[in-house]
């Protein structure tokens, strides 16, 4: 048989075919194993899964596995369909213009994978040809350029780790406890390494007139989204990026082309850049004066408020990932901080009124998920779970009281309180706020 | 002619240079622009045409950057029923969850205020910047300059800060006083919490109270299986 047609063949008869060497006895119970898989595939729910524990040998054991380029490009076990990004119907008018959130509760390291990183668009996903995408760099500069990609992926590369948070992550907070999920709660944040060049790298490139102390960055999606950014952070860290976690960029993420801010509010972030001006003045634009600012309870409101403050959450147990029963668990959690590195988490279990001290996990890097355990003994008793963090600058994050305290509640942006899990003597976790 | 020699000397003394170019960006942290221009020498030198076909932009505090053309209240209440009211509402009252344009007003200091154009915004340019550069949502960027004009005013009209009269153009629009104008701080305040981290005793177990839970209040879509729409079955 030839490998090419072997290919497009059933899957059945190829395992069948695949079998004919094997002894009779491992035949019957290959045959067994598919007959099975294929009612659970059908969802009938009436044939029972061939036995698959100790002292059974399980029906992958004794067949053959699909070979290499089966999948060409891999995709997570079928048993994780359930592992997806989601989004809150009610939120929002479009799923066009709106937000979905990375499943926080599955997720294990500090790295979201590509396919799980939040998405937050204002005018839906492009689908950019990237022989057509261009950068132009104009306004206050010596010389102006229109780039293309092949020319950007020739300046010096860097590759970073950092988070993007939605400025809203946790905005339907502010008055109450109302989602009960981690997901939901706290999952407009995602972490990935990115690689692309330096913004500086290329201003310096096209040369800033003195006057220049603005850039404004703006995509080419139909919002043709646009922020303001000082110069001074453009010139610091930020990074036009073409790829993430290794591979380029995803259409969600601004392929084939963004800009990442470290540590400031995602909005900043522009997807699909096309275009920087630099000016001698911000341009107030309506997505940094209608939207991302923040009213006060005196009638004032906030306007450019970038940074994100330091953060953390308990990702288990939490709403998605009861306790089974007493005994000894491992707290797990994320902290981060635009500010730079995260110093220390604290854990209390008792709703803030003692606290221990977790442990952080390597790599602990800066305006990055850093991830937090420590050992915890449930008795089984109910239980008030809380994470707090403490960043290089000695900011401590806050609680929702102290945040209220200082702004009110009509805020949407900016909610970097401290959350609370009520876990139940039966082991469900719940989102509550204290007094 | 150049000799062998001399050829490598020159690739040497380029691949020298070119390494201290790259390490130089590469290890670059802050500004220090001791570039010149052009050093890499990529992309091609924007063209002014290449340029206005992409400046979109209108600085919202002085209109900076808005063009040529005209619209009228009248205009715009015609251009605003065909391409707008469908999510907006005929007069900008909103259909469904699509924003709101109208009201709001003096609402600033109370509990869930009304953040529309008419109470919230600070720049009348903005509003013309935002049309432009983003509606209508479904064909962004397609209305001409003067129907922008038109809808701005319109919109203006709607919140009763212009007069039926007004024509909008870039002399006008940076004219309008936006009643939210003067009531941002466009400087970040933060840190505004400050707390030293107590690790012991540091509350009183009696005032540990929940205040309010998510339990209950069927707000939360399913964290399993399919995407939950949560229509009603």
């Amino acid at each position: 048989m030839q490998p090419e047609s072997w290919r497009s063949i059933p899957l059945v008869s190829r395992l069948t075919a695949a079998a004919k060497p094997l002894a009779r006895r491992g035949f019957l119970k290959l045959s067994a194993a598919l007959t099975g898989s294929i009612a659970l595939g059908a969802n009938s729910g009436s044939a029972e899964p061939a036995p698959a524990s100790p002292p059974a040998d399980a029906p992958w054991s004794q067949s053959l596995g699909a070979g290499v380029v089966d999948r060409p490009y891999g995709r997570p076990a079928d048993h994780e369909a359930g592992v997806i990004r989601r989004n809150v119907p009610w939120l929002t008018a479009t799923t066009e213009s709106s937000i979905s959130f990375s499943p926080l509760q599955d997720l294990h390291g500090i790295i979201t994978p590509n396919g799980l990183f939040f998405e937050r668009h204002h005018a839906g996903r492009p689908d950019i040809d990237p022989d057509q995408h261009r950068l132009m760099i104009h306004g206050l500069v010596e010389r102006p350029l229109v780039l293309n990609m092949k020319d950007i992926l020739r300046f010096p590369q860097v590759t970073r780790i950092h988070f993007i948070e939605c400025a809203a992550n946790g905005g339907m907070e502010w008055r109450a406890a109302q989602l009960n999920s981690l997901q939901f709660n706290h999952g407009m944040i995602s972490c990935a390494e990115w690689s692309g060049v330096r913004l500086s790298t290329l201003l310096e490139e096209v040369g800033v007139k003195k006057e220049a102390k603005w850039a404004m960055v703006e995509g080419a999606d139909g919002a043709h989204m646009n922020r303001s950014l000082p110069l001074d952070k453009c010139l610091d860290d930020c990074i036009v990026v073409y790829a993430q976690n290794g591979e380029a960029l995803r259409p969600e993420q601004g392929y084939p082309l963004r800009l990442v801010v470290p540590g400031w509010e995602g909005n900043v972030n522009i997807k699909w850049l096309r275009r920087i001006k630099l000016g001698d003045k911000p341009w107030f634009s309506r997505e940094e004066t209608s939207k991302y600012t923040d009213p006060m309870p005196d009638g004032t409101s906030r306007g450019f408020t970038w940074l994100i403050d330091a953060k953390s959450v308990i990702t288990f147990p939490c709403p998605e990932k009861p306790l089974d029963r007493a005994g000894l668990y491992e707290i797990r959690g994320l902290a981060w901080t635009g500010n730079g590195k995260v110093k220390r988490v604290d854990v209390s279990t008792d709703g803030g009124i003692n606290w221990q001290t977790a442990r952080l996990h390597e790599p602990v890097l800066s305006k990055a998920l850093t991830k937090f355990t420590l050992p915890w003994h449930w008795d089984g008793q109910p239980a008030l779970l809380e994470s707090r963090v403490i960043d290089e600058t000695g900011y401590v994050q806050p609680t929702i009281a102290q945040l209220r305290n200082s702004r009110g509640s009509n805020s949407v942006y900016h909610n970097n309180a401290i959350q609370t899990w009520q876990i139940k003597p039966d082991g469900s976790v719940f989102n509550v706020q204290l007094a | 002619m150049f000799s062998s020699r001399k050829v490598s000397l020159l690739l040497a003394l380029g691949m020298i240079i070119a390494a201290g170019i790259f390490a130089r960006a590469a290890e670059r942290g802050h500004s220090s622009p001791n570039q010149k221009p052009g050093n890499f020498g990529y992309g091609e030198v924007a063209t002014p045409e290449q340029i206005a076909g992409w400046d979109i932009d209108v600085r919202g505090d002085d209109g900076a950057g808005l063009p040529l053309g005209r619209g009228t209240v009248e205009r715009g209440s015609l251009v605003f029923a065909e391409q707008c009211a469908a999510c907006h509402g005929t007069f900008g009252e909103g259909e469904g969850r699509f924003p709101k344009l109208v009201g709001g007003a003096g609402t600033l200091r109370n509990d869930r205020p009304e953040l529309t154009i008419g109470s919230y915004w600070p720049f009348a340019p903005t509003l013309w910047d935002y049309i432009n550069r983003a509606m209508p949502m479904g064909t962004p960027h397609t209305l001409s300059a003067d129907d922008v004009y038109a809808l701005t005013a319109y919109i203006l009209n709607l919140n009763e800060l212009v007069p039926k009269e007004f024509v909008a153009d870039r002399a006008s629009l940076p004219k309008v006083k936006m009643p939210n104008r003067d009531n941002f701080i466009w400087t970040d305040p933060r840190p505004d919490t400050a707390a030293k981290p107590c690790m012991n005793a540091c509350a009183d177990p009696a005032s540990v109270k929940i205040t309010t839970t998510a339990e209950g209040k069927h707000l939360t879509p399913r964290t399993t299986g399919p995407l939950d729409t949560m229509q009603p079955k």
